[in-house]
């Protein structure tokens, strides 16, 4: 998936621009969401951002944990792939990759799964291998698997991170690499899915979570500017709306320098 | 005992048409340089394995080396589509291309149990998933002791692995470090074993972590600095990036990208 910034200013509801973009929304609210959490499976592309930014922000003792088999990763800058050299250069240890997911991930040892995807849907069940583009057309070739069906299974819980649009949040998945919640409450159980699954979903309109009697994906925030029918339009699915939503708290002038710093390869000015 | 022999050589030796050909490096230590003497070789009907087929499958794919593909994960990392790749699978082009696609959990595990030499290997994965349907080398095992169902992958044993390492001795002894990926395994699982590095010394100085692989368990060792460029070798070189972000409208067109693999590949040596 690429991880081109939107550069577009997000704009309030009275035309005025504000100092972010929803990319850096998107990914200032996906690193608060790892608050709390001690270890985190690190999926490439904008997870690898939130789990940078959270590092260098509220949790600098974060553990990073990326495919590649490095453990307590530190990078200065953002890695482009999953086995940049500084990730290995400046982990706690390095070890294979049969090592990582046997007696790392599948062990149970991981806190947080921490995924991007192409199609998601109500129960936060993922697509990354193909899309169906009609009778007449060959399937659309996505990349695949990777990490994800066993990531989503053995962490203690999974975030999600991706941009929010008809075509990435649809009613049914042309093929389900990923199982979050199955087809809903109970299904995690019966498959054998040891971490709790999918917790939270955030896009650069908002942050939808599972509803904890149905499992199904429900708007509880929305960011600073967006409002819930803009959420609900980007949505392929009739979504459903918490009697409450909230809005996500701005970027602060910390959160947003240290992001900008990381995306440039430096320390961040003060 | 490894021989040490020109890359020209040990590939006519060791890797014939038709083969199953593991060409292995997560990220690190892929041995981009074999890949193009294969392609300028005009070896064909392959059947390639890799973790992640990268850059240097889309180019042997492009070229239209390979008849069936062995995976888990076929983007250009951090960048997008790897363009050869959907090309083959959605129009095949240059010719069709059959998949066997699996998690990494899995393919790291296919490694495993072919570096054993056990038919299968065991874990906790693919469990909802759509990916057992479209793979025959997926299925369950139920656990003697518990009762629990688990899923079993069949073993990967290449005819031909291909790693790129840092260095060797000249008794064909091979050490690397670093990202080690699934070296070893793929290594370990093939009938014959081809090793390009970046330098041949006379005695291999100990590092901290390294994969040695006896000359006994090698093949052919070759002596190719630079050889996994645009990935990389720890101590030696880093990772061309800019390259990498370079090759997705490299690989867009079809007709451009059979000009660079002519200029950069077919007409190098």
């Amino acid at each position: 998936m690429s991880d081109t910034t939107n550069a577009t200013p997000a704009a309030a509801p009275d035309g005025a621009a504000r100092d972010w973009t929803p990319d850096e929304l998107m990914t200032v609210n996906a690193a608060r969401a790892l608050h709390g959490s001690r270890t985190c499976f690190v999926g490439i592309g904008l997870p690898s951002a939130a789990a940078n930014l959270a590092r260098r922000t509220s949790q600098p003792d974060l553990v990073l944990i990326y495919e590649s088999g490095t453990l307590g990763s530190k990078p200065t800058r953002l890695p482009l792939s999953i086995g940049d050299g500084e990730l290995a250069d400046t982990a706690d240890a390095v070890v294979s990759v049969p090592e990582i997911f046997n007696y790392w991930l599948q062990a149970g040892r991981i806190d947080v799964g921490f995924l991007g995807a192409a199609q998601v849907d109500r129960y936060a069940n993922i697509n990354t291998t193909v899309i169906d583009r009609g009778p007449d057309r060959p399937e659309g070739r996505l990349p695949g698997a990777g990490g994800a069906p066993e990531i989503a299974a053995s962490c203690g819980k999974v975030l999600m991170v991706l941009r929010h649009s008809r075509r990435n949040f649809v009613e049914r998945l042309d093929f389900v690499t990923t199982v979050g919640h199955g087809s809903g409450p109970g299904d995690r159980a019966r498959l054998g899915l040891l971490g709790q699954g999918p917790v939270a979903v955030i896009t650069d309109l908002g942050v939808l979570r599972p509803d904890p009697e149905t499992a199904e994906l429900v708007l509880t925030e929305i960011h600073p500017g967006v409002t819930v029918e803009q959420v609900t339009e980007a949505t392929g699915w009739k979504l459903r709306v918490a009697g409450s939503v909230g809005v996500t708290e701005p970027p602060t002038q910390a959160e947003l320098a240290a992001l900008r710093a990381l995306k440039s390869g430096g320390e961040p000015r003060a | 005992m490894a021989e040490i022999r020109s890359l020209r050589d040990a590939v006519a030796g060791l890797i014939h048409d038709g083969d199953t050909v593991a060409m292995e490096g997560f990220t690190h230590l892929i041995p981009f340089a074999a890949a193009h003497e294969i392609i300028r070789q005009g070896i064909t009907d392959l059947t390639l394995v890799r973790m992640t087929p990268d850059v240097i499958y889309d180019q042997l794919i492009g070229m239209g080396a390979a008849r069936r593909l062995v995976f888990s994960w076929g983007g250009n990392p951090g960048v997008g589509s790897l363009h050869r790749f959907r090309d083959a699978v959605e129009n095949g082009w240059p010719r069709p291309l059959e998949l066997d696609e699996h998690s990494h959990a899995g393919m790291a595990n296919r490694y495993v149990a072919g570096a054993s030499r056990l038919p299968f290997a065991v874990l906790r994965g693919y469990r909802g998933s759509d990916l057992p349907k479209r793979s025959s080398t997926i299925s369950t095992v139920t656990c003697p002791f518990t009762g629990e169902e688990l899923a079993a992958v069949a073993a990967v044993n290449p005819d031909v692995t291909v790693i790129h390492a840092q260095r060797a001795d000249r008794a064909g002894n091979v050490q690397l470090w670093g990202l080690v990926g699934v070296q070893k395994e793929a290594a370990l699982a093939a009938d014959r074993v081809l090793v390009t590095v970046e330098e041949i010394v006379d005695e291999l100085e100990p590092m901290p972590d390294a994969v040695v692989l006896p000359s006994w368990t090698v093949s052919a060792v070759a002596h190719v600095p630079n050889g996994a460029h645009p990935s990389y070798a720890a101590g030696y070189t880093v990772r061309d990036n800019e390259f990498y972000q370079a090759w997705d409208p490299i690989s867009r067109d079809r007709e451009t990208f059979l000009a660079w693999m002519r200029e950069h590949v077919l007409e190098a040596s």
